[in-house]
């Protein structure tokens, strides 16, 4: 599970077509409102998170990153009915994050990609609840076990969605 | 200090992305009563997404349409015949409660009560959900277009689901019963004791505000109360899974809900509702026969047999022969209605007489009757 430090000069760095930056959260959005109906369990999965920490971590670049973080998150708090703003904050640090964490190190194998996505998914569910809490009121329960369930669940859908997006990516 | 901003450019976009959020969100909590604040990029967001679900609800449905009306027939003919036979159940009990149910409206027709009547629903289909566990709540493809409104009920057949909190043009925004932000009042059962229902972050539904001295068992029935204003009396909602005393003076009764929430295809929204007075089909009975009839009232004279001077009678036992037979006022009487002693004024009633056991004190001589109403 090696996690090297390169410099920018070495890290590869991604760009991705229109229809895909615009088209892949809008699909993961998609499913992460119709599957659970169906499938209860995937209610556990959290799609959109997923594919932030993807882009930030492939485009390399923290603008980029807090931007598509913040739109998607927006996007995702559009359908709850809770004030718009909740999951836009969350996803607007991890996206930052992220992207700040791919410039620096290689996170393009396996093990870097689960343990990013366990570490971030639990940033992501901190501020999450920080904001809810302290600014709407919203009185959210924190459970470790059932956190670090979801965080794991996650890391390993992340694997294999992140195998599949690879196919997506575009070098500069 | 341009160079300090263009060295910590992307920290100062983060300061500024995430200060423009915060305060957005501060307005929104302060207007929040209203539901109004972004509404439009709502609007916008809802209309990109649910078009593509209601496809695939659409497709799906008639696909097991097809499967299930013309392919998949296996079993039908066993399903038919026990369906007939409960249908034959049914009748059956339906004559019993026709009869309960004409002689509550006749006494609701006393009281001057009026009564609640579900007169439309509209059936629509889940096609969605908010795919937050920190939101529950489901779009359905029915909306202001088909007359639905914010705060209308839906219910299942199983019971009760939520009520509307949005409403766009084709489809709607349904908040679910254990989403923490809802509220139903309900009433228990058997014991009557009303409280609120409320969801909890992780899912569950508590009933609150049932006094911790109360005796509450797992498995009574939890209806709704009519006490919100929103949801009409008498429909299920779930029944008592748990019971716990809490930190306060009060129970916290954890409720399995009927409808199975997580699970949701088709659901019905009560569009319109009426208030009435209850019709009673028999208008020859005087309100003051039927008062008559259900009041305690002093029983009839035995007829004594003068050969026997001092003798009982089977209906009223005297402790003291010699006394004159002592009429208790209504307000007196028991509250629960005493077989052992009931005689029946009423010509066309079928009640027994019972004579009571020579050992017992004294009943009481004015009695609740025990006959049906015609």
């Amino acid at each position: 599970m090696p996690i090297t430090y390169t410099s920018n000069d070495q890290v590869e760095v991604y760009r991705f077509g229109w229809p895909v930056a615009i088209g892949v959260p809008l699909v993961a959005i998609f499913f992460q409102a119709f599957l659970p109906l169906r499938f209860h369990f995937f209610s556990t999965f959290d799609l959109p998170f997923l594919v932030t920490v993807f882009f930030a971590v492939a485009r390399r670049n923290p603008a980029s990153g807090l931007f598509t973080g913040s739109v998607i998150g927006l996007l995702q708090d559009c359908l709850t009915h809770q004030p718009i703003g909740l999951y836009g904050i969350a996803l607007t640090v991890v996206g930052f994050g992220a992207s700040s964490l791919g410039a620096r190190i290689d996170v393009e194998n396996v093990g870097a990609r689960f343990l990013v996505t366990l570490f971030f998914y639990i940033v992501h569910e901190v501020v999450y609840f920080v904001v809810a809490r302290g600014m709407v009121g919203l009185t959210l329960e924190w459970s470790w076990p059932h956190e670090l369930g979801s965080a794991l669940a996650n890391a390993l859908l992340a694997v294999a969605l992140f195998a599949l997006l690879d196919r997506f990516k575009r070098r500069t | 200090m341009e160079n300090l901003l263009s060295r910590y450019r992307n920290v100062t976009i983060l300061v500024a992305v995430l200060f423009a959020q915060v305060l957005g969100l501060a307005v929104q909590v302060r207007r929040s009563p209203d539901q109004t604040s972004g509404r439009l990029i709502r609007v916008w967001a809802v209309t990109a997404i649910t078009p593509f679900e209601k496809a695939i609800v659409w497709v799906q449905s008639d696909f097991r349409g097809m499967w299930r009306n013309y392919l998949y027939l296996r079993g039908v003919r066993q399903e038919n015949r026990d369906l007939k036979d409960e249908l034959d159940r049914l009748r059956l009990e339906q004559v019993r409660l026709k009869e309960d149910a004409a002689q509550a409206r006749r006494l609701q027709a006393l009281l001057g009560f009026k009564e609640q009547f579900i007169s439309r629903t509209l059936a629509a289909q889940v096609i969605g959900s908010s795919g937050s566990s920190q939101s529950r709540t489901v779009y359905i493809d029915k909306g202001k277009n088909e007359g639905l409104d914010t705060g209308m009920p839906v219910i299942t057949s199983d019971g009760v689901v939520g009520k509307i909190w949005q409403v766009y043009s084709s489809t709607s925004q349904v908040l679910l019963l254990d989403d923490q932000s809802s509220g139903v009042g309900a009433i228990l059962e058997t014991s009557r004791l009303q409280g609120v229902l409320r969801g909890k972050p992780s899912g569950d539904v508590i009933l609150e505000k049932i006094m911790a001295d109360e005796q509450v068992q797992p498995g009574e029935k939890v209806l709704t109360s009519g006490g919100d204003q929103i949801f009409p009396k008498g429909l299920a909602i779930g029944s008592v899974m748990k019971v716990s005393r809490s930190a306060d003076s009060f129970l916290t009764i954890r409720v399995r809900p009927s409808a199975d929430l997580s699970k949701l295809e088709e659901v019905l929204v009560i569009t319109h509702r009426e208030q009435k007075a209850p019709a009673v089909s028999q208008t020859n009975m005087r309100a003051a026969d039927i008062l008559a009839m259900r009041l305690p009232s002093v029983p009839d004279k035995p007829a004594e047999d003068p050969n026997k001077p001092g003798a009982k009678t089977a209906a009223v036992a005297e402790p003291d022969a010699g006394s004159t037979p002592k009429v208790v006022p209504p307000s007196g009487a028991p509250s629960k209605p005493d077989t052992s002693s009931a005689t029946d004024r009423s010509p066309k009633s079928a009640v027994p007489v019972i004579a009571p056991p020579a050992s017992k004190p004294a009943p009481p001589t004015s009695t609740p009757n025990q006959g049906k109403p015609q």
